[in-house]
């Protein structure tokens, strides 16, 4: 369709940067860094176009396809597309990466080339996943972003780092093989041809099948995501990630997870979504109450913010397994919401650990005196994340809870609604406690205000917040088309299945899992 | 004008802009206080010409709608940026803007000095935008924007002084217990939204479009769900049982902010958005027995505390809580008009009686200030006698607290007078109606004496401060007294445009102006409870009105002399009562305990659970279960790596067993 592949050279960037960083001397550290911002920042800039020249229907738009491997009956094509469903995750991939970097300017001293390789090569990885159609390329993409992610807690990251970064491996790496062999279960599934998800969609699985792939799907998406109770290896995984990782993990890994349910979980299995959807909603309201008891106790701020993305995280999937278009879209834009609200605390976070090398909660007390600027745009963040209309996070939280509320989920949404209690309570108490109060602690009386660099990465974060809150129409007109598509789909299929007589059951569960033959 | 109506909350914005980012530049007070006043002046000229324009339509065309832009829209559901105005919004503009452009002068003379000057600007220019979104938005979502906005700056406000940590306390409070209330709103909301949608095909939440089509809802059933929803919302917001801990714990606020947040605007926000709602709100029987019942509790249970705490703001704060009572009363017992009546009169002199407390303490904390005395600068019994250093502050501080106390001529008396007799008038709670008028009544006679108590102790007898700072005491600069003359004049005029018919036939004829101009507002539900509750319909004479509303002013009276004879006459009484009841003013004296309760039961558990699912759950059971996978993953490896020795004939071994064991598998099988 489109000339110029554009989407290509944006996913591609990043590595031309890679290749780019080898050729810097190791000891030019400011040259590192400046060549990786500038690299993202030419990708962000590659990336809008996709934006203006994004048409708000249903379809695949800028889609490129060329053969890749053929091996055998196995034909993988290299099918990059963007519709309404991915094309903000694109650009909040592209626009959280430079930020990202400049974040750690100065707190990452060693190893610098190697550091921006590998948030140069997340960056390909992600982007990679959200664009690709074909269910091969996906996982390979999928698989890419795990490694440096890896590297950067393993390497860079704090006193536990290398528990941490094995829990996130082996945890993700857990899932992902089983989504893989779910994957060649439903290519055989589907009969010769290539690994395209737009052919698989058109698949009527039985029930049964339907059930058995879904949780291979399912677990690999929902220990991204974090569902409740996966959640675990996030809290370790942030505390211990410096501030880049801990920002691109909650800004946009996270959203692998749910974005994995809407493209692949739920049009791929969709009567094995009405199955689940029950569970799916108890885990996620369990989600939003739970991890916020759990992060009103925390005495590590980093903590307390990574319990508050599962709990974030647990209205996204709300509104997405509402299956309606108000939850959907309030799914969406709560993913948005998150990846610039929660990617703001950590940088937030970062800033002060920076300048304290503690996290601890009770080390802080009365900095607003000492940093206002610091305690003006916190405040705005810690409002935006609490859902205070007015900011990005209420939009989102609003259309999943109005959304959960029309469909079947009511009741979940009546608890999942006691949940903006309990944000204010454990987000203003932690604000409380580190900003106001007297400034007793001698090592906080010389702390210093935020510097133009760090200002500079806080405000497009601020704008955003308010510009989402007050006018989010055209995330939302260009998401919507795609999304309406999607419901229809997936509830037509399971129509379909509750008028045709029900196929029986195979009896053994190996029957089910592996591939059938095809006449 | 009425295409104009966006400027009235513009105004406030803009002033939010400017000292939000330059007042740290600009520096000069003078200049912020100035900017920050004449916004919310401009927006208070808007609203009159609106007010003007409204009134000179005829009735039917008072209702008009300006819609911005979309905000949110999703399937069907849409939300606009939009205003709406009639009767009860302008009315509500009238008292936010022009109570408020008073409030925004006075700050620029009581907070002269203070660190943050621009900040407390700021601040409230935004709860002034807010408050206005609040009254004026077409539909639920906006109004709940506005809802919250208000919520957070009274968080801002309360935590001014935020290096103290009762004020943190205090903010953070007032926020969780507001958001308590949300919660219920946004329940309400969801439900009607859905109701009307799902079974109608009416898919809003535009006011206009609801009310007309009020006639889809069924009379109780989800309508009283909806209605008690909502109503959650409106006793987090307006202070009221369950909800009301956080007010008095608001006073750590400065005192302006006291008088405009906590007793003039937005604690009616709740009265106003049932008025709002009138036409849900009189189709559930249940609901509006809640409301009724729950405003009578609140008014006499906050009235009590009111008798026997000594910091004058906090005085002032039970007494708001408990004014806010007989507006809940009002409401629930139908009678929208005389509610929202003393919405406006409370919003003269209680702000009048705020502002004037401000004042003492402004005096009061310069003369302490000056001799480095740490004595309490709200403690009345620190107080005594200021009416000859501070005379003007005390005829407007007694011009309002005979305004409250319900005598005869003054604002005050006409509003509660006809809460009181609609609630033993009503045609809705039947044999209810005779305990909530004796409840109101009583409550009314308790606000006599406490808020008299108060001017006793504070202006009366002899001066009870540190004999060095007498000297220092003086009355207020004209910045100050200004505001409190205007709410002076107002608290003694404002009740002449609602007489009661009664009064208002004995006068020749004077017709209830107010009820006239909100009529188009409540008509609908007049209607309907004429129609339902026709049975319910009572004939009451003309002689047992004034009969009761002769009791009335009788029991304020005895408020009154009561309060004279222990604060003036005999001040050593009071002393010998608390002696010889101690158990039961140490209990109204905290509040009864329910901030305790309220610990007990929520707070702390709530953090012991999450402790509990912390340490218990999160680090135990999952990652127990983790880690011990990891654990014997390991173990079995290294019980595997003893295999692998690496000797050729241990392997040799091996494969002749195992060919041994198939063999013999397939031979014996």
């Amino acid at each position: 369709m489109s000339q110029f592949p554009l989407i290509s050279v944006m996913t591609f960037l990043p590595l031309l940067g890679v290749v780019l960083l080898f050729f810097v001397p190791k000891q030019s550290h400011s040259a590192q860094r400046g060549l990786a911002l500038l690299v993202s920042l030419v990708t962000f800039v590659v990336s809008l176009p996709l934006v203006t020249g994004f048409q708000s229907n249903a379809e695949f738009q800028f889609v490129e396809k060329v053969p890749w491997i053929a091996a055998g009956p196995f034909q993988m094509n290299y099918h990059v597309a963007i519709d309404g469903i991915s094309i903000w995750l694109v650009i909040l991939t592209t626009f959280m990466m430079p930020i990202a970097i400049l974040s750690t300017w100065t707190a990452v001293e060693t190893k610098v080339k190697e550091y921006m390789i590998c948030l140069l090569l997340l960056e390909v990885g992600m982007l990679g996943a959200f664009i690709s159609l074909d269910l091969f390329l996906f996982y390979i993409f999928w698989e890419v972003m795990l490694i440096p992610m890896y590297f950067i807690i393993g390497i860079w990251g704090g006193k536990n780092k290398i528990y941490a970064a094995v829990k996130f491996f082996i945890y993700t790496m857990v899932g992902s093989l089983l989504m893989l062999v779910a994957l060649i279960v439903l290519y055989f599934k589907a009969g010769a041809g290539d690994f395209t998800v737009l052919r698989f969609y058109e698949l009527s699985l039985d029930p049964v099948t339907q059930t058995w792939m879904f949780l291979a799907f399912a677990l690999a998406f929902a220990i991204k995501v974090p569902m409740f109770p996966l959640h675990t290896w996030l809290p370790d995984a942030h505390t211990e990630a410096p501030t880049a990782g801990s920002v691109i993990l909650a800004a946009v890994l996270l959203k692998m997870g749910t974005y994995g349910f809407v493209r692949f979980a739920m049009p791929l299995f969709p009567d094995a979504t009405a199955q689940f959807t029950p569970l799916i909603a108890v885990l996620s309201v369990i989600g939003i109450v739970y991890a916020a008891l759990v992060a009103m106790v925390q005495e590590d701020v980093k903590k307390l913010v990574a319990y508050s993305s599962v709990a974030h995280l647990g209205y996204v999937m709300l509104g997405v397994f509402a299956l309606n278009i108000q939850g959907l879209s309030g799914g969406m834009l709560q993913m948005l919401n998150h990846g610039v609200s929660t990617g703001a605390l950590f940088l937030i976070v970062g800033f002060i650990y920076e300048r304290r090398h503690t996290r601890l909660i009770t080390d802080f007390g009365g900095l607003a005196k000492q940093m206002p600027i610091f305690a003006t745009i916190f405040m705005i963040v810690t409002l935006s994340s609490i859902g205070l209309p007015g900011t990005n996070g209420f939009v989102g939280e609003f259309l999943i809870l109005i959304g959960a509320y029309e469909s079947e989920l009511r009741w979940y949404a009546v608890i999942g609604t006691s949940g903006v209690i309990l944000a204010a309570v454990y987000m203003l108490w932690m604000f409380q406690r580190v900003m106001f109060g007297e400034l007793t602690n001698p090592k906080n009386q010389t702390l210093t205000d935020l510097n133009a660099r760090e200002i500079a990465i806080m405000l497009p974060l601020v704008v955003l917040i308010f510009v989402m809150g007050v006018y989010p129409t055209p995330f939302i007109d260009k998401m919507n088309p795609s999304l309406e598509k999607l419901i229809v789909h997936v509830k037509s299929k399971q129509t379909a299945k509750a008028q045709i007589p029900q196929i029986p059951a195979p009896q053994a569960l190996p029957a089910a899992v592996l591939p059938v033959e095809h006449k | 004008m009425f295409e104009y109506v966006w400027l009235i909350p513009l105004f406030p914005l803009i002033g939010v802009v400017i000292n939000g980012l330059l007042g740290k530049k600009i520096k000069n007070e003078t200049v912020i206080g100035g900017i920050g006043s004449l916004m919310v002046f401009g927006s208070f000229l808007v609203s009159c010409g609106i007010l003007i324009e409204l009134i000179s339509r005829p009735a039917e065309e008072r209702v008009f709608e300006k819609v911005l832009f979309t905000w949110i829209k999703s399937g069907n559901f849409n939300a606009e940026i939009g205003f709406l105005i009639d009767p009860l919004s302008a009315l509500m503009i009238m008292v936010v803007t022009g109570v408020g452009f008073l409030i925004h002068v006075y700050s620029i003379g009581y907070m002269h000095g203070e660190e943050g000057f621009y900040r407390y600007f700021t601040y409230l220019n935004l709860f002034t935008f807010s408050m206005l979104l609040l009254v004026l938005g077409n539909n639920l979502l906006l109004m709940f924007v506005g809802w919250e906005g208000v919520g957070l700056c009274s968080y801002l406000l309360i935590g001014y002084y935020f290096h103290k940590k009762s004020a943190g306390d205090a903010g953070k409070k007032a926020f969780v217990m507001n958001r308590v209330g949300d919660f219920g709103f946004l329940l309400g909301l969801f439900t009607l939204y859905w109701y009307l949608g799902h079974t109608h095909n009416v898919w809003t939440i535009n006011f206009r479009e609801l009310a007309a089509s009020a006639h889809l809802l069924p009379v109780g059933g989800v309508v009283t769900i909806i209605t008690l929803c909502f109503f959650l919302g409106a006793t987090g917001k307006s202070a009221q049982l369950p909800l009301y801990t956080w007010l008095p714990d608001a006073m750590e606020g400065p005192t302006p902010v006291s008088a405009l947040i906590h007793a003039a605007t937005m604690v009616t926000a709740g009265v106003y958005m049932i008025g709002r709602l009138n036409f849900v709100y009189i189709r559930s029987h249940e609901t509006m027995m809640v409301v009724a019942i729950v405003g009578a509790a609140t008014a006499i249970f906050a009235a009590t505390i009111g008798t026997a705490q000594n910091d004058i703001k906090r005085v002032l704060a039970y007494s708001t809580v408990s004014q806010l009572g007989f507006m809940f009363l009002a409401m629930g017992v139908g009678a929208f008009t005389a509610g929202i009546f003393h919405l406006m009169t409370h919003a003269f002199f209680k702000a009048c009686l705020f502002l004037g407390s401000g004042s003492v303490i402004h005096s009061m904390h310069h003369a302490l200030h000056h001799i480095h005395s740490h004595d309490d600068a709200q403690d009345m019994r620190n107080m005594g006698g200021l009416k000859k250093v501070m005379p003007i502050t005390f005829l407007t501080f007694l011009v309002s607290t005979i305004a409250i106390a319900g005598i005869p001529g003054f604002s005050g008396f006409f509003s509660k007078d006809e809460i009181l007799w609609q609630a033993f008038a009503n045609p809705l709670h039947g044999d209810l109606n005779l305990i909530l008028w004796a409840t109101g009544a009583i409550a009314a006679g308790f606000t006599a004496f406490y808020m008299f108590r108060l001017v006793f102790m504070t202006f009366f007898g002899e001066c009870r401060i540190k004999e060095k700072a007498k000297g220092h005491l003086h009355e207020s600069p004209f910045v100050i007294t200004f505001p409190l003359i205007v709410l002076g004049i107002l608290a003694i005029v404002g009740g002449y445009v609602g007489i009661p018919k009664l009064i208002g036939n004995v006068l020749g004829g004077i017709p209830n102006y107010l009820e006239h101009y909100l009529e188009p507002v409540f008509k609908g539900s007049t209607d309907f409870m004429a129609q339902q509750f026709a049975h319910g319909a009572a004939h009451h004479s003309h002689a047992l009105e004034w009969g009761l509303m002769g009791v009335s002013v009788v029991i304020a009276l005895v408020g009154i002399s009561i309060a004279f004879f222990l604060y003036v006459a005999a001040p050593s009484i009071p002393a010998k009562f608390t002696a010889a009841f101690p158990a039961l003013h140490r209990a109204v004296y905290n509040k009864w305990y329910v901030d305790e309760l309220y610990d007990f039961l929520f707070v702390n558990p709530c953090k012991a659970l999450g402790n509990a699912l912390w340490k218990g759950f999160d680090v135990v059971v999952v990652d127990g279960v983790v880690n011990g996978v990891a654990t014997i993953v390991k173990g079995i490896g290294n019980a595997l790596r003893n295999i692998q020795t690496g000797y050729v004939h241990n392997y040799a071994l091996g494969m002749t067993l195992g060919t041994v064991v198939i063999v013999a598998f397939y031979l014996f099988r």
